[in-house]
């Protein structure tokens, strides 16, 4: 099995991702749900066994679909860059792009893709302007390689990051609409919703959103 | 099993074939529910001995990879059933048969046959075994239409399906294969307008020259030099002449005669003709989502990297119309060099796939 693209933590009691219970909190139980770059079906199994989701699954990865497979998850072998095009508009309840939008080739077109293919797209992506990341390349000159993202600047398919205040501007752009924003910190812990954006953009470890067209 | 007079099977032709009979081998054990039946289908020259030694040609069953003890199709687990189809020559009902009403073999009296025929037959056999719901329909190539026909047939009957190597309708380019096959047939003087049997001769050189053209459309070009390279058959120097000179020659050829051994001329002519008839969305104004609307079967599709005669679009087209129609779909493409055959062959990421569809699926209907 490859790496994720990134290292996000696990939840002790359960070993479930952090970030993947908390996206699972954001989707109503029974909904149609569709999780592009599912990797080996964590998240979509979560949904399936938590929420009663009716849920699909594209990932690049034959290991990764054959891991789907046998947890008797629908998932189809194919690419977030290339396969959204031929899913028809409002086919989904939610989609989901979790850790995968910083590894797409066009990050914007994926965006749009998931606001017209879902009628709320949830997000979450590693937030390129954490203090470490900052530090990393403004102190020390190095290209950033933390916990969270353990690749060199060489190897990684991390290829294009941005940070939280980024994607608030992207969304923005593509006139989506955020209902719910969320930053974990480094122990993969929700922040303080009243913080102000720069604390956030400052210690959020990753961004979780929740969009909806406008 | 033997449908009588009574017993008809309509065919898409309009023809009521009757009386008719299906040829089939049993693995395994029904349960008690009769939830644990896997139908599975055959590739255009298969037949119905999947997993046991073929009586006809003394080699071991066509799938012993996929299905037998522990393997991806369980027959500890699972009872299966193969079935030789309509318009076949290893038992049931086709050209070389006797017809009823001349008392010869049929030949070209035959009624043309379809995917869709097949289908039907193998559905009377499953009323008859007592099986209202298959568990699962497996075929790869010319099975996987049938496991495509029988999702859009009888959509309540098939609990789970796996089409490998497949195509929801033939394109131009096998189609065009096809024709330069049954040419190849017909052109053999001995093929007498297709009543050899009667006058007692046999359009081997034509059915052979068909099964080598068609051979290389199961491999892949990697594959070939992989095997064969340009290496010589057992010279050093090539001979100048028209000999077998290269390995890829003799392999052929020999292709070609143990091919005729074992099959009909005319179930060559009419199982290829049944092929390039298979057009799922034209049935369906077009769409081939259509035709799979509302379909509560659990899906896998699979297919194969170096695979030019069933490629990968081909199978992406049904997953594309199975998301489009709502359905639950997984698909895998395999990394291969081997082509087509590869469905065929040994193939762990193939197993892998299948095996994890089948057991979650035999999880969800509650097979022990």
């Amino acid at each position: 099995m490859n790496l994720p693209a990134t290292l996000p933590l696990t939840d002790s009691e359960t070993g479930h991702r952090l970030d993947f219970l908390l996206v699972a909190d954001m989707v109503e139980p029974g909904a149609r749900v569709l999780d592009i770059g599912c990797g080996d079906g964590s998240l979509l199994a979560i949904l399936r066994d938590r929420r009663q989701v009716d849920g699909r699954g594209i990932e690049i990865s034959r290991e990764g679909v054959s891991a789907c497979l046998a947890k008797g998850l629908p998932v189809i072998q194919g690419d977030a860059d290339t396969d959204l095009a031929d899913y028809p508009d409002d086919a989904f309840d939610y989609v989901i792009l979790s850790q995968t939008i910083q590894a797409t080739r066009q990050p914007k077109v994926v965006l749009e893709h998931l606001l017209r293919i879902g009628r709320r797209a949830i997000v979450s992506f590693p937030n390129f302007g954490h203090w470490r990341v900052r530090f990393d390349l403004g102190f020390r000159g190095r290209m950033p390689m933390t916990e969270n993202l353990p690749y060199s600047w060489y190897d990684t398919p991390n290829i294009h990051f941005c940070t939280i205040r980024d994607f608030v501007e992207l969304c923005r752009e593509v006139g989506a609409q955020m209902e719910k924003a969320v930053a974990l910190n480094a122990g993969g812990q929700p922040m303080r919703v009243t913080l102000p954006w720069w604390v956030w953009n400052l210690l959020g470890d990753q961004g979780v959103f929740l969009l909806k067209r406008r | 099993m033997r449908f009588g007079a009574d017993e008809p099977l309509m065919m898409d032709s309009g023809v009521a074939l009757a009386p008719w009979q299906i040829a089939y081998q049993t693995y395994g054990t029904l349960n008690a529910d009769k939830s644990n039946a896997v139908l599975i289908c055959h590739a255009l020259t298969g037949d119905q001995h999947v997993a046991n030694d073929n009586p006809v040609t003394g080699k071991p069953g066509w799938w012993l990879t996929m299905v037998g003890p522990g393997r991806p199709v369980d027959t500890n687990r699972y009872f299966v059933i193969c079935a030789n189809v309509i318009g076949g020559c290893m038992g049931t009902t086709g050209p070389a048969s006797i017809n009823p009403a001349t008392g010869e073999p049929y030949a070209l009296d035959f009624p043309v046959v379809t995917i869709r025929d097949m289908v039907r037959a193998q559905a009377a056999l499953i009323d008859k075994l007592g099986i209202e719901s298959l568990f699962c329909v497996v075929g790869g190539s010319m099975g996987g239409m049938q496991v495509l026909q029988w999702a859009v047939s009888y959509p309540t009957r098939v609990f789970s399906a796996l089409p490998i190597a497949a195509a929801a309708r033939h394109s131009a380019q096998n189609i065009a294969f096809h024709e330069v096959g049954r040419q190849a047939v017909m052109a053999d003087p001995n093929w007498r307008g297709g009543r050899y049997l009667t006058e007692g001769t046999r359009p081997s050189k034509g059915l052979a020259v068909a099964r080598m053209g068609a051979h290389i459309t199961y491999l892949s070009e990697m594959a070939l030099h992989r095997k064969f390279g340009r290496n010589f058959q057992d010279r050093s120097a090539p001979t100048f002449s028209f000999d077998a000179d290269f390995q890829i020659e003799s392999y052929l050829r020999y292709q070609g005669i143990s091919f005729v051994e074992r099959f009909d001329a005319n179930s060559y002519l009419y199982v290829t003709r049944a092929m390039d008839y298979f057009d799922i969305a034209a049935e369906h104004g077009g769409s081939l989502a259509k035709a799979f609307k509302g379909s509560a079967t659990r899906f896998c599709v699979i297919s194969f990297t170096s695979d030019w005669l069933f490629p990968t679009s081909d199978s992406r087209a049904i997953v594309h119309a199975l998301n489009a129609a709502a359905a639950s779909v997984g698909f895998v493409e395999v990394e291969s060099d081997k082509g087509h055959d590869a469905f065929l062959l040994e193939e762990p990421e193939m197993f892998a796939a299948a095996r994890g569809f089948i057991d979650a699926a035999a999880r969800v209907r509650g097979i022990a």
